[in-house]
Order: C-alpha cells, then structure tokens, then sequence
C-alpha cells in the first residue's frame, strides 16, 4: 500500500508518473478522514490547498523536473506560520490567528515541491510531555488509544505512526520531536540548535528551540532535514555553516565508529527497557562499531536547569500576547491592564501559565541569581560533560524515555513526574546537541525508542548510524494495528 | 520552600495573568513543588563556571547593513488585531 513506502520509492514512482501526486495526496487524505477522529492528531486540515499544491506539483513532475520531496505530502506542527492558515500553537490565544507570511521551514519545504495536508496537534505553545495542554485536546496514540503519543509534538508523531502522511514536521525545545517519536515508534531527528531557522516558528525558549523531523526511517528524515537545513538571516542564531549531502554517507559501514554508552542513562533503568538498549548494542557491534562507557556526571542536573532557563525564556517570549496586537481578547475589558491580565488569563491554559509564572519567579529581583544565573552555569557543566564525552567517542547512545506511553491523564496532576519524563532528551537541547530517536523494540505492545546523540552538526553521522541499524532491524516498519 | 498565595498573587501580577479563585490553590500547591525541584540546583558547587547564554560557542549577534529590506504590511498584520481605527490599535482610554 502507498502509505507504506517510505519517500525514496514515492519519488520513483511519482518521477516515473506511475502515480501522480494528486492521486497520493487523495490517498492520505481518505486516511486522514476516516482514521484521524479517533486519534485527533489535527488541528487544521487543508485539503483544498493540498490538492492544488499536489496539482502543481504534478505540473513540475510534467515537465521533466526532479526532487526527492517533489509531490511529497506531509503535515506541519501547528507552531509554524503557514500564510493565509490558522496557526494555533495548539492554545486559545491563537484560535483566531492567520499567519501573514510562512515560516522559512515551510517555504523551503513548498519549494522543494511538498504538500501541505494539514497543521497537527500539539501541547500548548509546546509545553507539556503528552499532548493533553492542547486547547484542542488530547492526541491519542495509534498503538493504544487510552496512551498518550507524547508532547509536545504529539499530533505529528501519532499522524506519522498511523501513517496519515510519509513525514511530519515537528520542534524539540526539551525532548519534544524525540520522546512523541519514540512512544509512536517513528524516527524523530532533533537537529544542532540553529542548523534549521526559526524564523515564523512560534518561540517557547529560544537558547534551546529547534525544528526538526518525524519519519519511518532515517533515510527519510534525511531528505527532509536536506531541504529545512541552511543559513537564514531573518533568524539571528540561524548557523552559517555549509549544509552537507544528508543522504551520501547513509550506506557506510560503521567499522571502527566510537559509541558511548551513557552510564547516567542506564542507572535505575527499567529491566525491559535495558534489555532493548542492550540488544541494539549488539547489533552496533555486529555492525563493527566499537562500544565504551562514557559518564556525564552532572546530568542529574539536567532537568532542574531546563526548568528554569526554559520558563524564564517562556515567560518573556509569551510577554507578546497582549491582547492588543493579535490573538484573544477578553470581552469588556475596563481598563487597560485588566485588557492584559484577563485576555492572558483567559487565553492561556493552564500549563502555560504555570510556566509564565515559574520563569517570572526565577527572573524576579531576589531570585535572579540563586535561579536563573545559577542554571545557566549548571548548563555549562553539563554541556562541558558532552564535550569531554565527544573527545573519546563518535556518538552516545541510551533509551530516549524512561518508560513507554503512559495512560492519558496519568501525570497531568503532578507536573514534575511529568517534567521527569525528559530526564534523557534535555541534556541535547542544553547543549545544542543533534539527537535522534529510532524504534527499537515493545515494552508491553508499546513501542520504546533508542536515541543517538552526536556533537554538534554531527547529523549525517547520527543518520547513517540510524539508517544501518534500520537495515539490521525492522523495528521501523512496524505499524500499530488498524494502521497498516 | 513553599510559596504563598501571596507570593503568587504577586508573580501573577508581575506576569500579568488573572488568576481565577479556584485556580489560585492549584497555583501555590504545584509552584511551590516545581520550587522545590528545581532548588536542586543549590547543591550543585558551580564556583568559578561561567554562565551559559548560547549552546554554540564563538556565537555573536549579526549585523547587517542599515537598508530598508521590508515593505510595509501594516494592514495585513492588523488583521489579526482585536481592534484597529484609523491603521491604529484600540485599547481602552490610559489617560483620563
């Protein structure tokens, strides 16, 4: 079935004209209308401007043009400014938002020839670990709908899962591409921070946001990542660094490749958990890749600093919604600072304030410095950790969450088990570290994720150690039932 | 340590954000543990390290050239204000 391809085949065929992009782009869509209202993993479907961007795509393939993503379709988080769509950042605030210009993630994608179906489901101004701060509900996991998919970018992992679209777009500020693709069983690519600008990517904590991929294999989320990648100068921390080919270095053999193996990552880890982790150890070494334990001994440290440095940027990045300019305001408002206080009350939700609230309190005079400035330096110990790690290995290696999908509401009282659901992805956005999560195995029918974490613009290396392993497994090509 | 109601009365001022009577003690209750959490941090010895503001190393602000390189779209961003008289946006009277 179509659904089932990965993108290089899809090219084919669309390059061949055996099928046209309007014809897959229908296909998806049935998918989406008949399969989506039990997972709710959109928020808005653009099905109209799908089949006419897939139209002019078939126009290019006519024509004798070529492109890895050219009549590809695929889904947008709802935190990228898409010109002339509702873009909602999954929050009241922006229920009523058009955004007047396109992200440049989603301009290049439109010019590599993709087609948009729709704008997924996420937590809150990406705020939440399960996809349930979203105004507009919870998305459910396709390999058990009482799960969560994860958060924050859980629309676009369960629509990747479910097979509603070939790939996905989606950012990790704290683990948010990683940990959704790991509880779906796709593969999700967290790029170095600055690789993919930011610029019309609603902001949540600026030192650490990154835009990234979801697919069913590495070789399609290197395609992806091919076309979002490079300098962008409306993006102030967007890298000039030259963008290499993604895809060129996938078939190498990893003979003689140096992975680490976290010590921190293993300690306390669940029985079941670890064994998977082990055996894909195996099939590294198998592979030729030499294996050694490396520590980073302050990353205990890793998810109270994050949740101070990441609500301090929140609560000065959400200073914009104000009531005024755009998004909600509250009715009759008597005077100008009730306009402010009741339309960010009433338009935020619950989670978000909180948030606001913390990194107000740690920014606040008096705390400043026992907060704030105290986690910014415990952000250097740990990124200092990862360096000296990176002097003796290629890569690091560990589970990319502690336990599979939980149930929905399960941790929604308790917001720091909620947070320590992180424990292993935030240490790569602290550092600006490229990490990616592929599937590697079930933990009671759910599906767990291996993450690989490499030095900074070290994603071709993370993708072809993702990819060889995809070529020793088929962990990847599993679909929840009812999906396939 | 524990937060008060008033200590969040004064956060939520400070933030801005009216904070309804039944939210207030779910407030004061989940801040303070999410206080508490992140005093974690007061053990960690981080003499002599210095703040870390950027991920990537050797980092600086760009400059660009003081050129005009955006036209004026006022009226299609005021589209999505609540309200606009006169290419202006409405807020109720601050000077009395």
């Amino acid at each position: 079935m179509l659904h089932n391809l990965f993108i290089g085949e899809l090219a084919e065929r669309l390059a061949k004209r055996q099928i046209s992009s309007v014809e897959l782009t229908r296909h998806f869509l049935s998918r989406i209308e008949r399969l989506n209202p039990a997972l709710n993993a959109f928020i808005t479907l653009t099905a109209q401007r799908a089949l006419e961007d897939a139209a002019a795509a078939d126009a290019r393939l006519g024509k004798g043009e070529k492109g890895p993503l050219l009549g590809i379709p695929l889904i947008h988080k709802d935190i990228f400014c898409t010109s002339g769509v509702k873009t909602s950042c999954g929050s009241r605030m922006l229920d009523n938002f058009v955004a007047p210009y396109d992200a440049t993630v989603v301009a290049r994608l439109k010019g590599a020839g993709t087609v948009m179906l729709g704008k997924s489901n996420m937590d809150e101004f990406a705020m939440g670990s399960s996809n349930e701060t979203s105004y507009y509900g919870p998305v459910k996991n396709p390999w058990d709908i009482s799960k969560v998919p994860g958060g924050s970018s859980g629309g676009s992992a369960a629509a990747t899962a479910a097979r509603l679209a070939p790939v996905a777009t989606g950012t990790d500020t704290g683990g948010s591409i990683r940990q959704p693709a790991a509880l779906t069983g796709v593969t999700g690519l967290k790029p170095t921070y600055g690789r993919v600008s930011r610029y019309g990517m609603i902001a949540f904590a600026s030192s650490l946001d990154q835009a990234g991929v979801f697919a069913r294999s590495a070789g399609d989320a290197a395609a992806v990542l091919q076309a979002m990648a490079g300098f962008d100068p409306r993006d102030s921390t967007s890298v000039d660094v030259p963008v290499p080919d993604y895809s060129k270095d996938l078939g190498k053999p990893l003979k003689g490749l140096k992975i680490g193996l976290l010590r921190e990552f293993f300690d306390g880890l669940e029985p079941r958990n670890a064994a998977l982790i082990e055996e894909a150890l195996n099939i590294y070494t198998g592979l030729g890749a030499e294996t050694r334990e490396v520590s980073l001994p302050h990353l205990p440290l890793s998810v109270p600093t994050y949740y101070v440095v990441a609500p301090a940027e929140c609560s000065s990045n959400l200073s914009r919604f104000d009531g005024v300019r755009f998004g909600y305001r509250c009715k009759e408002p008597k005077d100008l600072l009730d306009l402010y206080k009741r339309s960010r009350g009433e338009g935020f939700g619950a989670e978000v304030k909180r948030r606001i609230m913390t990194g107000t309190y740690v920014l606040s005079a008096g705390y400043f410095d026992a907060y704030y400035l105290k986690a910014q330096k415990a952000r250097r110990m740990i990124t200092d950790d990862f360096r000296a790690a990176f002097e003796k290995v290629d890569l690091v290696i560990g589970p990319t969450t502690p336990t599979p999908a939980f149930d929905i509401g399960a941790k929604m009282n308790d917001p720091v088990l909620m947070y320590l659901n992180d424990i292993y992805t935030i240490g790569a956005n602290l550092a600006g570290l490229p990490g990616v999560s592929v599937p590697c195995g079930f933990v009671d029918g759910l599906p767990m994720g291996l993450q690989l974490i490499g030095p900074h613009f070290a994603e071709a290396k993370l993708l072809n150690a993702a990819h060889q392993y995809q070529q020793a497994t088929d962990w990847h090509k599993h679909a929840p039932r009812g999906y396939e | 340590m524990s937060l008060t109601r008033q200590d969040v009365e004064k956060i939520a001022h400070l933030a801005r954000l009216s904070i309804t009577e039944q939210e207030m003690p779910v407030y004061v209750s989940s801040l303070s543990s999410i206080v508490n959490f992140v005093d974690e941090l007061s053990r960690a010895d981080t003499g002599g390290v210095q703040p870390m503001a950027h991920p990537l190393d050797g980092q600086h602000q760009r400059l660009r050239a003081d050129e005009v390189s955006e036209s004026d779209h006022h009226e299609k961003y005021q589209r999505n204000a609540p309200a606009v008289a006169a290419g202006l946006y409405v807020v109720p009277r601050v000077i009395e």
